[in-house]
């Protein structure tokens, strides 16, 4: 059952934010197509270790895809060619011997690169910060009955909470918006009873934090939502445009 | 002011304007289907829009619409650019659900403009402007319909005229769900529907325009004088 694949990398190497990138060539033999993408590259750094040279920087956590540290922009897509995983849900399997994968970090201006593969996400915690949470007391665990929450709505609520913000719809997008990210953030309070309390304050602030750290304007082109790894979908990103309208109406 | 100072709400104008856009194309794409059937019913039209004041304040908001809409057309685009940041990726791949108008809005709108630069000259220059201004003596304001005959009897303009049609058309394939994605009245079922709409409705409009182009040639040029260009 063992199978296993050469291939040739070509990875992104930067050694820190101000200097100036290049692809670096690497030829791996004998790599298991049951391993993950992420031990793959584990095996590879083994190797430069071994070397005696600087192994590869790149972000990863829980391994399991729900912490959103991952990246990694594989062969054209965020997460890679599979769909609706993260890297580290990426197996080998997906791969054919002699394939060439190119890696690069994510490329956005609002996402600048650390090192090699590594790249500062902190502008999503600022955006974060600046509403997305819910600062008004809902008191104590109450009885699941006591406030009613339609079906439809929770299970919107529930999709839009999906989102790991690991950044990958900024990647994707031609534009370096982060629509799909704040748009579901947005989404996962506004269509609850204790979220709607402060959903106009919440739009207009992580809207003009988003502006504020330079992302791009959305033009729905769609790609974000098509390499979301969670599948977040653009109905978000309508309905954070209809929650920013109303609240600047209202203004 | 937060249509200028926000993202979405700069979206909104792009969104308001270019709807006011698609609005004034279905009436002009109604207008030049009369043509077809009556030359002297298009006069008609052709003499109410001359120089009165209400077409004139029409031509002003129009113009108005159109410079709004490219203005910020540029200046999202070179935001988005920048947002962007200046290194590109060596491979990119663009996922099957992602229109490929969608991603070069900008270039289609600026075939667009080339081309109205040349429709302005071919009509707006000698009919309104002539009329007001007497720019082009010796062709009569009110005879759109003879000028329109002009242009289409040659086969070459009638192809120009149908490339411009082209690119409007993919430009509005996705312009039109766009818009309505961005002044926030979508959701999961809406999608499908305003993506439907939007095709019927843009593909009529196009196809409207194609079809005067067309008619007008076969019916002058190849049937009439023969193509003179
Ligand atoms: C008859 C002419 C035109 C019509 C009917 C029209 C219509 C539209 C519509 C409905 C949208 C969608 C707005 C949205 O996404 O919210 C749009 C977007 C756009 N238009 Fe036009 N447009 C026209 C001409 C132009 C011209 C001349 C340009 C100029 C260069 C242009 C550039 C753009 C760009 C770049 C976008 C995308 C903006 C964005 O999504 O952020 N358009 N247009």
């Amino acid at each position: 059952m063992d199978k296993t694949i050469d291939i040739t990398l070509k990875i992104w190497r930067q050694h820190d934010r101000k200097a100036k990138g290049a692809f670096e060539t690497y030829n791996l033999k004998g790599i298991s197509t049951d391993s993950s993408f992420l031990e793959m590259l584990d095996v590879l750094n083994e190797q430069l270790i071994n070397e005696g040279k600087e192994p590869v920087v790149f972000d990863h956590d829980c391994r399991e895809g729900i912490c959103g540290m991952c990246s990694l922009y594989i062969n054209g897509h965020p997460h890679g060619p599979d769909t609706a995983v993260t890297t580290c849900q990426l197996h080998m399997r997906k791969f054919h011997n002699g394939d060439v994968i190119t890696i690069e970090p994510w490329r956005s201006a609002g996402f600048p690169v650390i090192r090699d593969l590594m790249v500062d996400r902190t502008a999503f915690d600022q955006i974060i910060q600046a509403g997305g949470y819910i600062s008004v007391n809902c008191g104590g665990a109450q009885d699941a009955n006591a406030v009613r929450i339609p079906k439809k709505d929770a299970d919107e609520a529930m999709d839009s909470a999906s989102c790991i913000g690991c950044g990958a719809c900024v990647a994707a997008c031609k534009n370096g918006s982060a629509m799909l990210f704040v748009s579901a953030k947005v989404s996962q309070f506004a269509l609850l009873p204790q979220g709607r309390v402060e959903a106009a304050r919440r739009a207009r602030a992580m809207v003009a934090k988003m502006d504020e750290l330079g992302f791009g304007n959305c033009t729905n082109t769609g790609a974000c939502a098509a390499e979301c790894p969670k599948s977040v979908s653009l109905s978000n990103i309508a309905r954070l445009n209809r929650e920013f309208i109303k609240a600047k109406l209202k203004d | 002011m937060w249509l200028t100072n926000s993202s979405i709400g700069r979206k909104v104008v792009m969104s308001i304007s270019g709807l006011f856009l698609v609005l004034f194309l279905t009436f002009h794409m109604c207008m030049n289907i009369a043509l077809v059937f009556s030359e002297d019913a298009y006069n008609a039209v052709c003499k109410f829009l001359g120089a009165n004041w209400y077409a004139l304040v029409g031509t002003l908001v129009l113009a108005a619409g159109f410079l709004v809409h490219i203005i910020y057309a540029f200046w999202l685009t070179l935001q988005n650019l920048k947002a962007r940041g200046s290194d590109r990726y060596a491979v990119n791949v663009r996922p099957d659900t992602v229109e490929w108008s969608s991603q070069n809005m900008l270039v289609l709108g600026i075939i667009v403009i080339l081309f109205l630069v040349l429709h302005m000259a071919q009509f707006w220059f000698k009919m309104q402007l002539n009329e007001i201004a007497g720019v082009a003596p010796g062709i009569n304001p009110h005879d759109g319909a003879t000028l329109v005959i002009e242009v289409f009897s040659c086969p070459w303009m009638v192809l120009l005229y149908l490339v411009w049609f082209f690119a409007l058309w993919f430009h509005l394939t996705h312009g039109f769900w766009s818009a309505m994605q961005t002044i926030g009245i979508n959701n999961k079922i809406w999608f499908n529907r305003w993506k439907t709409i939007g095709n019927v409705f843009v593909t009529i409009i196009c196809l409207g325009f194609a079809f005067v182009a067309i008619a007008i040639y076969i019916k002058y040029g190849l049937m009439g004088a023969g193509g003179v260009c």
